[in-house]
């Protein structure tokens, strides 16, 4: 009966999202929505930036975490602010459209109320509305573009390659990218994107003689003035995901040479030198703080949707450091006035995209429209209705991960299961109707074998202690900027005041503690080494729930965590 | 002219990479190598004692031996390092990997003026500091930087 309902809800929700209901129309005439994206211009160097849209063409829900934590200098400083702490840290009223935007407060009502987010087609009108009044501007994008989603994966890529051309991008770097395979990668580079889409990376060389793969900057002239855009691909690219794919590059973050880049480009008359980076916030906000000669970091990777740069100081002066959300959900939009050969001032506003606010773009809904025709019905399946929210983003775990850990549990027999920290994946409302398209948001990878394997309780301790050190070594050089592995059927404590190796403690299968010695059956998917067989996890997940056909609320396996207290980056109760 | 210079130094490091191979177990020494061969100083099992054995007891830290390496390993079977020394009168160089089973890497010795610059690859199958000490004028310096070794995946 309360099912009937929610469905309903979530029709209406669906068409106001859409852009052709009612709803869309009297959301535009009800007045705030006129202002809400009026950015008058500033300056004369304009730069919009999107990143990690993780291949999201349609508007979608994505719900902002409630565990984002920070330490060390990372201690309750953007982006380790969650919830109210987050919005009093950027002056943002509670109960507005942008809170939900920043949030994942009430989150369930406001995307009731204000809609679903991002969409190529709604972007591409946000987008040629802020360059109508900015007149020389560039379209950056930081990666995470060509992987994410059931179509980008089935068409390699092609779909967000098409899409991007058509959005207008001029610059990229890239990650997920990668996953394609090199040969693929430079196929699009070398032939899509030729004479369009400069795809920028630093620190990408050849294991072999170091060469450089891509160019490393592009010097463009933006109304007379010189800007150099250099591009970093994320650094750890070989180690976070499967080194076979890239067997002949070298990655890293390659400081040095950053510094080398950033000196080059100001010897060939740069007036204004940006970082188009896929770091993470951490590593770019380190960066930041030592190399000098950088006017601005637009970074992306940890998915952190931060509304204001923040401003580090160096030896040549100060560098701004954002961070633009993901998938599509926002537009960066960097305003610079440049004065006697250097930037004089700057605005900055990270727009969310809200699909009910702006009317999609003919030629861009058309392109995805027919790209899609052929997956259409795959992609419509209903394979079940949730009773509860599904959500991916947090430090230790998220709803959807707690579905995928039950299914590889519950299918594969396994005594407890992993499952990665990625931080892409959408969210779904209560009462919605998972999709195979919902389940390919999570899952759509190129290395999606699932595997079961026998492992001592020394060796899982091992494993999330290793993985908990990529979270929390207080050195962001030496983070990858992923989640915390989801662990299923095992509670554990994690206590943040210990280094490496001694902050996973307590860990408990079936109400007795995991013994070191002894066997158990672990379940997982996306094995980075190269001869894993197993069923893709999508189907593991479709089939568990083609059985369950009702999804009640999964509760988090959630560690108890020691060493949190006064953490703004943290709120438990908010779930 | 620099250029060239380093690149011929650079080809110099992958022999060391042979050198290096021979002192993981994983080659035999030849008997070309036995001369210089410092079984005492290459056998430790503790790092301090393959320094002292190697003749760098008591090395001074120096910022002016500048390592590079990567923060995280790509490839924990070939971890690129590389090490320069810019002490006036740097006559040899030696690499240990702290927390492998025989710490000690490999040794250079550098005649008739050649640049104290070495490019190697080393073996590691942990996180662990990557340490490298120089004599100079008939002292010891060493310099260090910590290489994380982790199982990958999960990330992003």
């Amino acid at each position: 009966m309360s099912m009937n309902r929610r469905e309903f809800m979530q029709m209406l929700a669906v068409a106001a999202a859409s852009g052709f209901a009612l709803n869309s129309r009297s959301a535009l005439s009800a007045g705030s929505s006129g202002s809400f994206y009026d950015l008058p211009s500033f300056g004369n160097v304009s730069l919009l930036h999107i990143t990690d849209c993780h291949a999201q063409l349609l508007p979608i829900y994505f719900r902002e975490p409630n565990v984002n934590i920070g330490l060390g200098q990372s201690l309750n400083k953007a982006p380790h602010l969650v919830g109210e702490k987050l919005l009093k840290s950027f002056g943002i009223r509670p109960g507005t459209r942008e809170a939900h935007a920043f949030t994942y407060l009430d989150f369930e009502n406001a995307a009731r109320t204000y809609g679903k987010v991002g969409g190529f087609a709604h972007l591409s009108t946000l987008i040629k509305k802020i360059r109508a009044s900015r007149p020389g501007s560039l379209l950056l994008d930081g990666g995470d573009t060509w992987q994410g989603s059931a179509t980008a994966l089935w068409t390699k890529g092609q779909d967000m390659v098409d899409a991007c051309k058509l959005l207008g991008v001029d610059v990229m770097t890239g990650h997920w990218e990668f996953t394609l395979g090199a040969e693929r990668v430079k196929q699009i580079v070398d032939n899509d994107f030729k004479g369009k889409v400069n795809f920028l990376a630093q620190n990408i060389k050849t294991n072999e003689f170091g060469d450089q793969v891509f160019d490393p900057f592009v010097i463009k002239h933006i109304n007379g003035i010189p800007v150099a855009i250099i591009g970093q691909a994320f650094p750890y690219t070989p180690i976070a995901n499967p080194r076979y794919m890239v067997h002949d590059w070298s990655f890293g973050i390659q400081e040095d040479n950053m510094q080398l880049v950033v000196n080059e480009v100001r010897a060939k008359g740069a007036q204004v030198v940006v970082l188009l980076s896929h770091n993470g916030m951490d590593v770019d906000l380190k960066m930041a703080g030592r190399v000098s000669g950088i006017d601005a970091i637009l970074g992306g990777h940890t998915h952190d949707g931060v509304p204001a740069p923040i401003i580090v100081r160096n030896a040549g002066g100060q560098t701004l450091v954002t961070n633009a959300g993901s998938n599509s959900k926002f537009l960066g939009v960097l305003d610079m006035d440049v004065k006697d050969g250097k930037v004089s001032g700057f605005k900055y506003k990270l727009l969310p995209v809200f699909a009910n606010l702006i009317e999609p773009d003919a030629e861009m809904a058309t392109l995805i429209k027919n790209m899609r025709a052929p997956y259409e019905a795959k992609l419509a399946e209903k394979l079940a209705i949730t009773e509860g929210m599904l959500y991916r983003r947090g430090s230790f775990n998220g709803t959807f991960d707690q579905l995928i850990l039950d299914a590889l549990m519950e299918v594969k027999g396994a005594d407890a299961a992993f499952s990665p920290g990625f931080r892409w994946g959408t969210s779904l409302l209560p009462g919605e109707a998972i999709t195979m398209e919902h389940v390919m948001d999570q899952t759509a990878i190129t290395y999606p074998q699932t595997t079961l394997t026998e492992m001592t309780g020394e060796t899982i301790k091992e494993i999330m202690e290793d993985v908990c050190d990529n979270l929390f070594n207080p050195d962001p050089y030496k983070q990858q900027g992923g989640d915390m592995v989801r662990v299923g059927g095992i509670s554990y404590t994690c206590n943040l005041r210990q280094g490496f190796g001694k902050r996973i403690n307590n860990m408990m299968l079936n109400g007795k503690a995991l013994d070191p010695n002894k066997k158990y059956k672990v379940a997982g998917w996306a094995p980075v080494g190269r001869d894993a067989t197993g069923e893709p996890v999508w189907d593991v997940v479709a089939g568990y729930l083609r059985d369950k056909k009702m999804l009640t609320p999964r509760k988090p396996n959630m560690p108890r965590l020691i060493g949190v207290e006064g953490n703004a980056g943290i709120a438990l109760a908010g779930r | 002219m620099n250029q060239l210079r380093r690149s011929f130094l650079k080809n110099a490091g992958a022999v060391g990479t042979v050198a290096v191979a021979i002192v993981a177990g994983l080659l035999k020494p030849v008997a070309a190598f036995a001369a210089a061969w410092n079984s005492l100083a290459f056998a430790a099992k503790d790092p301090s004692e393959a320094i002292k054995n190697a003749g760098y007891d008591g090395a001074a830290q120096s910022n002016d031996i500048v390592i590079k390496a990567p923060d995280i390993a790509e490839n924990g079977a070939v971890v690129p390092v590389s090490a320069t020394s810019n002490i006036p009168g740097t006559t040899s160089m030696a690499f240990f990997v702290e927390k492998n089973p025989t710490p000690m890497i490999a040794s250079f010795e550098f005649s008739n003026g050649a640049e104290p610059f070495i490019s190697t690859r080393v073996k590691m199958a942990k996180t662990s500091v990557v340490r490298v000490t120089v004599k100079a004028g008939g002292k010891n310096y060493t310099n260090s930087r910590e290489v994380k070794v982790t199982i990958g995946g999960c990330g992003g």
